[in-house]
């Protein structure tokens, strides 16, 4: 189960920004880069500082340890980070809850193996898989991707969208997905029953304008 | 065997040799040579001064006058220890920091070595206390001056890898941990190395002055040893301290990464 409520989460480009999110809601986020949508769920994460409260659950954020709240509201940036050699120590001991580890990583085209594999010789697209593979694998109660899809071909593309698609129904995790790509939106929205949001003029609006 | 006192004469030949040095380098378009005089005058000046005030230091034996050197001491060092780092905090975090780890480890250490193991009467008499605490300060200085060196710039490196174990749900310290471990070791190398190669390649300074002051080597030996152990403790104490303090404030009450308490980023 995952809900979230925004309230006056100020950051620094954007106006004071307030939202819910029920549990199990799509919500897609475009605007013009640099309008503020990663530095948005930088603040939701708790990664910058900055003014306003966040809710899951109804459990308020500042009642929460911040490692604690990140290990539930999971972020995954646009750009990959990795700080071990190899791919297997990135995931979690207890790694999958319901879905295990080997189906979520096939479920995103990858063998077992790959946990053997060097992260230095991963390919872009690789590593923005894997990265989502090892968020999913933290079991995080909501989901905040950060153009998630932009590396990838369209055979791997489908699969992050119905690898998200599958998860944000099984934990019921309120999703709030930044993408760039019109067509992605459109496709997101209508097979998961999402609502589209923009940003325009420093303002989160429902899309489409009225 | 006893102290041979050097004449002022004796010290003006040895300078020749750096006047020599000088004119070489003018020769040679080294373009050093003005360097040269001026470290070699400002040696001369500063010496002299610490000999005399020391002579008037010994000459008193008052606890207010040596706590006056020894703070005045730890303010050049603290200064020191800043100026050697590329991305030192903001504000006065960026004195503190090193400041406060070699007041507590070198004074710590001295208070210690003056009265457990050297035994002096009193603990404070500034023949022993501004010798052993000039060297204490001085090896922890570089070790602490390296290890916060190498902890800002490693998390201004490294700020992808630490977010991305934040947003894995690690805590502050498990995201520092491989940033915090480089910093310490690299802060220690330096006093490990003198002490593996200590009297192999050259005799330790202090063991030298002794020798040259008449001590058998067997105690200069023994001395050697003591201040060894006592700056390698109070060199690692140190490090230790800064890199604690330092990293616990590169991140915030909410455990964010906090590279805006350093300096180069415009904020």
């Amino acid at each position: 189960m995952g809900g979230l409520r925004l309230k006056a989460l100020r950051t620094r480009v954007l106006e004071p920004v307030s939202l819910d999110l029920q549990a199990g809601e799509l919500v897609l986020v475009s605007g013009p880069s640099g309008s503020g949508k990663s530095l948005l769920l930088r603040a939701i994460a708790d990664l910058d500082p900055h003014e306003g409260q966040v809710w899951l659950d109804g459990e308020p954020r500042s009642s929460m340890a911040a490692h604690l709240w990140r290990r539930r509201v999971g972020l995954l940036p646009a750009e990959s980070f990795w700080w071990e050699d190899r791919v297997g120590p990135h995931f979690p001991e207890d790694a999958g809850g319901p879905q295990t580890l080997p189906d979520l990583l096939g479920a995103l085209g990858f063998g077992p193996e790959v946990l053997d594999w060097s992260v230095s010789r991963l390919s872009t697209g690789e590593r923005q898989r894997l990265a989502l593979a090892r968020l999913l694998a933290q079991a995080p109660e909501v989901l905040l991707l950060d153009e998630a899809t932009a590396n990838l071909d369209p055979a791997n593309r489908d699969r992050v969208e119905s690898a998200v698609a599958r998860y944000r129904g099984t934990h019921a995790a309120a999703t709030l997905w930044v993408s760039h790509d019109p067509e992605q939106r459109e496709r997101l929205t209508a097979q998961g029953g999402g609502r589209q949001l923009m940003i325009r003029d420093g303002r989160l609006e429902p899309w489409p304008w009225a | 065997m006893g102290l041979i006192l050097l004449s002022p004469f004796d010290l003006a030949l040895a300078s020749v040799l750096v006047l020599l040095l000088a004119a070489m380098s003018w020769w040679l378009h080294l373009g050093v040579g003005r360097r040269v005089l001026i470290a070699a005058a400002r040696s001369t000046v500063q010496l002299m001064l610490v000999g005399l005030v020391l002579k008037v230091l010994f000459e008193q034996t008052h606890p207010g006058l040596v706590a006056l050197m020894a703070l005045f001491m730890l303010s050049v060092a603290g200064f020191e220890a800043m100026q050697r780092q590329k991305r030192r905090f903001r504000g006065p975090w960026g004195y503190g920091v090193g400041s406060v780890s070699m007041f507590v480890s070198s004074f710590g250490v001295l208070v210690l070595a003056l009265t457990v193991v050297i035994r002096v009467e009193p603990w404070y008499q500034p023949q022993y206390l501004i010798p052993l605490l000039g060297m204490l300060l001085g090896n922890a200085m570089s070790g602490v001056a390296i290890a916060l060196d190498s902890l800002t710039r490693g998390a201004w490196d490294a700020r992808g890898p630490i977010e991305a174990r934040l947003l894995a749900g690690a805590t502050w310290e498990q995201a520092i941990a491989s940033v915090r471990r480089d910093a310490l070791r690299s802060g220690l190398i330096p006093i490990v190395n003198a002490m593996s190669t200590a009297g192999l390649v050259n005799l330790p300074g202090m063991m030298t002055g002794q020798i040259l002051a008449g001590s058998p080597p067997m105690e200069a030996a023994k001395y050697q040893l003591l201040i060894m152990f006592l700056i390698s403790a109070g060199t690692g104490l140190g490090a230790v301290l800064a890199v604690w303090i330092g990293s616990r404030h590169l991140f915030d009450e909410r455990e964010r990464l906090r590279l805006d308490r350093l300096k180069g980023e415009e904020a």
